[in-house]
């Protein structure tokens, strides 16, 4: 069960969260203008990456928001947890956390 | 091939076992192959032990980064069955089964493939009319799959806690020609019949790159054992399917998760059959060696560290408990993850991809290794024709584009 | 029998407490503090147990966790019979009842030992390569054979009626490991104002330091003090939790530590309130691993007979329970550290002989045991034992100066033999952490090195093996972990103490003359695996670590191989040429020790299995004697059975009341969420299908909401309260997930509207009543709403009073009739339903359960999501393209509805279906076929979704999902079923008012 550091409320057990897939895919603005091949790279289409992944989480027993996340897929190491709207952090600024 | 039998165990018993050879070379890479196999699972080994056995393609190499048999084919609850839903998934499973039934003769090896039944539980009306649906549509597609009333489930499983339970049991899915079998039987008898094939089984050899020629054709994969040229590159790497398929530009709708699975202290025979119930999300049998062998589920996030949270096997072993309360003094022996690749539809991809040259088996989920003779078979003979055999057509990539899914989840259905 | 064996004083046993017992129901006695391997050996009993494949004679090897062999059976009644169990780690409790395992007819006389001569014919593998002929008899021949052989204990048949609680707990710096390492993690970290948990597996503190006859003076300056004041010290800290009993069996992500406290299996009579074992989840801010290190056997022909033991095992049941093992004893070694076992051994007054297969012994215990008077023989090798059911000699060689065994040999008599190989530090746990392990030469051992949890090792599992220098090393640890922990920094905090390499020695096999490999020179002993096997196993071509353990299943039994990996590892490492490293090392799971699945599940069962979900009317309803079914967490009435009525008969019955009359449902559970806010109207239209501006304050629309896949999500009414505020319902099963779906696209995708989503749906009791005579029941009830037809149409929402409590009143049906959803909160639910059931009185009103609701819908053919549909059908599938907003540019699942698939005219679709025979009723899930008389394998072209028997309209009816289903009407179809096939005719699917007249009335 991980330890996950909900930007608005802490540290809190996995239990309370819900995990809510790759972070970072935008719903095409226009669909209509979108290919099949579009939309289905928008549907299914996942990075799927060995390594720092980021995540959408929601603290869903919690204070109910999404949040997103990166992690180390090949440690489950969080190396930042950061809000909606935000930029995740860059490389600089990851620096000096252990993954 | 040395051939195996009761005879000559006690022939060679007689000189302290010695004479027997390694049940296949360890192989260095060539520099050339005509087809390489990505990924020493069941599947892969299989795949080249078909290409060379039923195609004649005898310049196969399969190469592993780890140990062959060291990823989801050693890492499973061996349950086998063929008891899908849809037409083509009812196909694609009985075509292995089938395959099944005979694998230790065609071996040569035992793989222990016992057909002692897979008892599906159903809890609710709802897991009722989706058990009964199952069932009629088995028997239209020619597989056995039949309703048991809950004591006749009982008769079957006599362990079995139908009533004063949360979720009282209202009946059952048997399909008798279910069972499991040894996991890494499968991997070593493919191994050991595709060596004496040709087939080159190259491990502790990871692939880094998959080379294209000019035209965009796969031609090759780099390994941190060398460059190794083929014009035909399968890949049958479950997990990693993601990892590599891109190196060839391949981008697969497929994520990958920590699946556990656990085994208690072994027993004396109690346990007849597989139970599974997807409403409380477990599943268990006997191994042969007496120990108790349960599934529990996916974690909710990706992940490639090949162990899960303690609260999925938490709750398989509560499940396990309330359907089997004589369980609860049993004791957990040992507790392993895997990473399964799962599809949205989670049903497989076994098929051609868009590069030319490049062939892909994967998206099995936490349900492949009850594929393994039937996707190797397919995969073989996807590679080989360079087009996809009948049963795995529709089991393509494309179909996440045109909205062929073959969705055995949602099939499911949720409570309403 | 006397305990003959037992020491004239000293050791942790209470001698004026005696406990009987029985062992296979030999009545035997030993004494408070024993455990049931101690009083066994007291009693001169060393045959305990089987081997698992060979049935071979097997006694106390260890005096621990690890031990393979002396495996029992714990029974207290019937119900509660525990297999397995390690006779080193049972308290033994007045009136224990402990039985033998694995064998037939008794642990003297076994029948399975015929394997035993069999072994030359059965060595590792032997099931791979044979079994195969004829190919049915595996299943029936050889499996179940070969199945009734294996299996250790029997498994319980009853319930198991202990309970077994949970805990989660959070603290500063968990230290798992009580020795001396432990203790001073333990007392370092506290003292520093740390909140810490400290666990051991033992009933008492102490670790190694309890097998040594004066615990504290190992310690080196002040030790005894020191000890005592620790335990005290930390006894008394309210800061500090001790766990006895408790095991450290996992290590998880982010720090969380499982722990298994057991409580009461040391009892002779157990309070029955009293949870049997706890299971703590335990996450640590900082983690000190002080798990030890376990003594190494050594691999020589017969090293398995019962009275071969491990030499600290010797020693600890001498120093700890007064036990001495035996006799005349013979201690075979490769290190000076065991030779104390045998000095504490002479002076309790047995004889003993050293062989030890150095070349020479020059350390100072080795100078001791000259002194006082022990034959010690360097440069030897043992050969072989003897003895039947316990040892009886064994045989010694002398090596050459090559190490080879080319000299003499001799046997010597004994009734003991003492062995070991070193130690292997415990680096289970760290392992589990993903912590990397280094090989360290230098100490024939894997050491810890780097792990990505916040975690420290501290004693001998780091190679610390000294207890005095562990002290150090734990009380260094314990600072650090608290000052990583972010407690306060103080000046001094001591170094970890350097790894030693005294006690240490190279794993593997003895020596056999010859070079040969022994028969019967066992590495793992539960598994009876041998040297042979490994060494077969890589000749086979399984060269990695992880193939030989599994085609051997060396380290595989329930001891996980703590006594044997290395030296499996030693042994394949030098048959293949390579280093220890290179062979590498199997991984280390999870749990350390075997941990009960109660445990596990705590109070998870029954009842408590899964929350149970209830509404206000449920009991009314359980009163009424409804019949309930389980529909995701909720109870659902589902009939109301009167007078001994089948389902069939009361469904009937209530199917015509509400036809007829009014009938009265409860719809609570239905999923409720409020969506409120200036652009709620905008959120709806992106979201469902519908079109929703147009929706007029008081009115009712029924929504469907699809995944942006295209297919069918959820369904149900929606009430526009107000411009800004709509009252949406879901399916019962689908509450949570559309909330969360609605969430999600707020917060992540359309973060530019107001809006806010609010769950309801525990906070509105549902009442439907309907049917003709459901606005007169009403409107006696009824505050501020007209009910007339004209001023609330069909689909039509109002807010008024009913009993005076405020309703949210919408005219809603789902069963064709005239009816009413009312909404009061939840806690007025039950009055304002017998207010209305009173009322109805008169009127014949009727409560009706799910299945009736099911009936009178698909009479009106109105689709029951998740039943005909099941995620793979689109609004057009199920023939409601009509509620599709068309002017709108986009919703969720707008775009996927054009890929190909979706307009494929082999769809299935839904229609109605009746049977040829009127009182047929289909399966649900039956499939469909164009052709009768065909034998399967059939191209099924659909299925039955929904199918009832019909009083109101005297016949069956059904639904179903056919392919092109809509161009088929009128066309006979068949569902083939065991014997016949059923010819059904393709229909609407509304059997019943389908221009819809009695709802509107």
């Amino acid at each position: 069960m991980l330890l996950i550091n909900c930007p608005y409320c802490g540290e809190r057990p996995e239990l309370e969260f819900v995990h809510g897939g790759q972070a970072h895919i935008a719903r095409p603005g226009d669909p209509a203008e979108c290919s099949d091949q579009q939309w289905a790279e928008y549907l299914y289409r996942r990075d799927n990456i060995k390594g720092l992944h980021g995540e959408r989480w929601r603290h869903t027993h919690g204070c109910g928001r999404f949040f997103n996340a990166l992690r180390d897929t090949t440690s489950d190491v969080f190396l930042a947890t950061y809000k909606v709207g935000e930029q995740p952090p860059t490389q600089a600024q990851l620096k000096g956390v252990k993954a | 091939m040395q051939r195996f039998s009761g005879l000559s165990l006690i022939r060679r018993g007689l000189t302290g076992q010695r004479g027997w050879q390694p049940q296949w070379r360890q192989a260095e890479p060539k520099a050339a192959y005509d087809a390489i196999i990505v990924g020493g699972g069941g599947h892969g080994l299989g795949a080249a032990f078909y290409l060379a056995k039923e195609h004649g393609l005898t310049r196969v190499a399969v190469v592993e980064k780890g140990w062959i048999g060291g990823g989801n084919t050693g890492r499973n609850t061996t349950i086998i069955r063929s008891n899908y839903l849809f037409d083509e998934s009812a196909a694609l499973y009985d075509h292995s089964v089938q395959l099944w039934e005979s694998l230790s003769q065609v071996l040569n090896y035992n793989v222990m493939f016992s057909q002692r039944g897979v008892l599906m539980l159903a809890h609710t009306v709802h897991d009722v009319q989706v058990c009964q649906r199952h069932v009629h549509a088995n028997r239209a597609n020619g597989v056995d799959n039949e309703w048991l009333t809950p004591e006749e489930a009982r008769a079957v499983c006599p362990l079995l806690q139908t009533d004063d339970i949360r979720y009282p049991v209202l009946g059952a899915a048997f399909q008798r020609r279910g069972g499991t079998a040894r996991h890494d039987a499968v991997a070593w008898g493919f191994a050991r019949a595709a060596d004496a094939l040709g087939v080159d089984i190259i491990e502790n050899c990871e692939v880094i790159g998959i080379r294209r020629d000019a035209h965009g054709a796969a031609c090759g994969i780099e390994t941190t054992r060398g460059f190794i040229s083929a014009p035909r590159i399968g890949v049958s790497a479950a997990g990693h399917s993601s990892v590599i398929m891109k190196m060839a530009g391949v981008e697969l709708p497929i994520e990958s998760y920590p699946l556990q699975a656990l085994v208690s202290e072994p027993v004396k025979p109690i346990f007849p059959c597989v139970v599974m119930s997807n409403t409380i999300h477990a599943y268990i049998s006997q191994s042969d060696k007496g120990e108790m062998v349960i599934g529990a589920g996916t974690d909710a996030y990706t992940s490639y560290t090949q162990r899960g949270g303690l609260h999925i096997s938490r709750h398989a072993i509560e499940a396990i408990c309330e359907l089997f309360p004589m369980f609860r003094r049993l004791r957990m022996l040992r507790n392993w993850g895997g990473i399964v690749d799962v599809t949205p539809d989670r049903s497989p991809i076994i098929a051609k991809t868009p590069v030319p040259g490049l062939y892909v088996n994967c998206g099995w989920g936490t349900g492949g290794f009850k594929a393994t003779p039937g996707a190797a078979h397919l995969l073989a003979w996807t590679i080989a024709h360079d087009a996809p055999h009948p049963i795995n057509a529709p089991f393509t990539i494309e179909r996440f584009r045109d909205g062929n899914l073959i969705d055995e989840a949602a099939a499911a259905a949720v409570a309403h | 029998m006397s305990q003959g064996l037992r020491t004239v004083s000293g050791g942790r046993i209470n001698r004026a407490r005696p406990v009987r017992f029985t062992f296979d129901g030999r009545e035997l006695s030993g004494l408070e503090g024993d455990t049931l391997a101690s009083a066994l050996l007291a009693n001169g009993v060393h045959l305990v147990g089987r081997s698992f494949k060979y049935h071979r004679p097997r006694g106390v090897l260890t005096a621990g966790p690890e031990e393979p062999n002396a495996l029992v059976a714990i029974r207290r009644d019937a119900a509660r019979v525990t297999p397995n169990l390690r006779a080193t780690e049972v308290e033994l409790y007045e009136g224990l009842e402990a039985h033998s395992q694995n064998r037939w007819p008794s642990l003297g006389f076994d029948t399975g030992a015929i394997n035993n001569l069999l072994a030359p014919f059965i060595p590792a593998g032997f099931y791979y390569k044979t079994f195969m002929w004829p190919r049915r008899a595996w299943q029936w021949l050889y499996e179940p054979r070969i199945r009734a052989a294996t299996g250790l204990g029997l498994a319980p048949e009853h319930p198991d009626p202990d309970s077994y609680s949970n805990r989660f707990a959070h603290c500063d710096v968990l230290v798992v490991g009580a020795g001396p390492a432990g203790l001073a993690a333990a007392q370092s970290a506290a003292a520093r104002g740390a909140r810490v948990i400290l666990c051991d597996e033992q009933p008492e503190l102490g670790g190694s330091l309890l097998g040594e006859a004066d615990p504290g003076a190992s310690l080196g300056e002040n030790g005894r003090d020191w000890l005592a004041d620790t335990i005290r010290g930390l006894l008394a800290n309210p800061r500090v939790t001790v766990l006895t009993r408790t095991t450290a069996f996992g290590y998880f992500p982010h720090n969380l530590i499982g722990l298994e406290q057991r409580l009461s299996d040391h009892l002779a009579q157990p309070d029955c309130r009293q949870p049997r074992e706890r299971q703590w989840q335990v996450r640590a801010r900082q983690v000190v691993l002080a798990t030890g290190a376990i003594e190494r056997p050594l691999v020589f022909p017969g090293n398995d007979r019962p009275g071969v033991m491990l030499a600290g095992a010797v020693r600890t049941y001498l120093n700890r329970y007064g036990v001495l093992a035996g006799r005349r004893a013979v201690l075979i070694t490769t290190h000076d550290e065991a030779y104390r076992s045998a000095l504490d051994l002479k002076r309790a007054g047995a004889t003993v002989t050293i062989v030890d297969a150095r070349n020479g012994a020059s350390g100072e215990l080795a100078e001791t045991a000259r002194r006082e008077g022990l034959a010690v023989h360097t440069a030897t090798t043992v050969i072989g034992t003897r003895g039947r059911l316990r040892v009886r000699s064994i045989r010694i060689q002398r090596l050459d100066a090559h190490g080879q065994a080319r000299g003499a040999t001799e046997r010597i008599d004994c009734d003991l033999v003492l062995m070991s190989g070193g130690y292997t530090p415990s680096v289970h746990l760290f392992s589990q952490s993903r912590g990397k392990l280094a090989w360290s030469e230098g100490l024939h051992a894997f050491l810890p090195a780097e792990s990505p949890e916040k975690v420290r090792c501290a004693g001998a599992c780091r190679g610390v093996f000294s207890a005095a220098a562990a002290r150090g090393d734990g009380e260094s640890a314990g600072a650090r972990a608290a000052r990583d922990a972010g407690l306060t920094v103080d000046i001094v905090i001591g170094e970890p103490q350097p790894a030693q390499s005294s006690g240490t020695a190279a794993a593997g096999d003895l020596p056999q003359p010859g070079g040969a490999p022994p028969a019967k020179a066992f590495v793992d002993w539960q598994n009876d695996v041998t040297s042979r096997d490994l060494l077969l196993a890589a000749r086979e071509g399984f060269r990695s670590i992880e193939h030989v353990k599994r085609y051997t299943t060396t380290g595989m039994a329930t001891d996980q191989g703590k006594t044997s990996n290395l030296n499996a590892l030693a042994i394949v490492a030098r048959q293949l040429g390579k280093s220890i490293p290179e062979v590498g090392l199997t991984t280390f799971r999870m749990p350390y020790t075997p941990v009960t699945f109660g445990s596990f599940a705590g109070y998870t069962r029954g009842e408590l299995f899964d929350p149970i979900r209830t509404t206000p009317i449920h009991d009314w309803a359980a009163r009424q004697g409804a019949v309930f079914e389980d529909v995701g967490l909720w109870k659902r009435a589902r009939y109301f059975p009167r007078n001994g009525e089948s389902m069939h008969a009361a469904v009937a019955r209530e199917c015509q009341a509400v036809r007829s009359g009014c009938g009265l449902f409860d719809a609570s559970t239905l999923g409720k969420i409020e969506v409120v806010g200036k652009d709620a109207v905008t959120f709806m239209n992106r979201l469902y299908v519908n079109g929703w501006t147009n929706l007029a304050v008081g009115r009712c629309r029924y929504g469907i909401l699809l995944r942006d896949d295209g297919f069918i999500y959820d369904d149900g009414v929606v009430a526009r309260i107000a411009e800004d505020r709509f009252h949406v319902t879901t399916t019962t099963g689908g509450a949570a997930r559309v909330l969360a779906m609605m969430e999600d696209y707020l917060q992540t995708e359309w973060t530019d509207l107001s809006v806010w989503l609010t769950s309801t749906s525990e906070q509105w009791s549902v009442i439907a009543l309907q049917g003709p005579r459901a606005r007169q029941v009403l409107e006696a009830l009824v505050q501020e709403v007209d009910l007339s037809a004209a001023a609330l149409p069909h689909m039509g929402a109002a807010t008024g009073r009913i009993c005076g409590i405020p309703m949210r009143l919408f005219r809603v049906s789902f069963t064709g009739e005239l009816g009413f959803e009312i909404n009061v909160p939840a806690d007025h639910g039950l009055a304002v339903w017998e207010a209305i059931h009173a009322a109805g009185e008169p009127h014949g009103i009727t409560p009706y359960g799910t299945e009736t609701m099911h009936v009178l819908r698909a009479e009106k053919g109105f689709v029951i999501v998740g039943q005909d549909t099941d995620g793979t059908v689109t609004p057009d599938d199920a023939g409601l393209t009509w509620a599709i907003g068309k002017q709108k540019p986009d919703f969720v699942g707008k775009r996927a509805l054009e890929r190909p698939a979706m307009h494929s005219p082999e769809r299935k679709q839904l229609v109605g279906l009746l049977t040829a025979q009127p009182h047929v009723v289909l399966e649900e899930g039956a499939q469909i076929v164009l052709d009768a008389r065909t034998t399967p394998p059939t191209r099924p072209i659909g299925h039955v979704t929904s199918s009832y028997y019909s009083a109101t309209l005297g016949r069956s009816i059904a639904l179903a999902l056919v392919r092109a289903g809509r161009s088929r009407m009128g066309q006979t179809l068949y569902v083939p079923m065991p014997g016949e096939d059923l010819a059904v005719q393709v229909t609407s699917p509304v059997f019943y008012d389908p221009k819809g007249s009695r709802l509107n009335a």
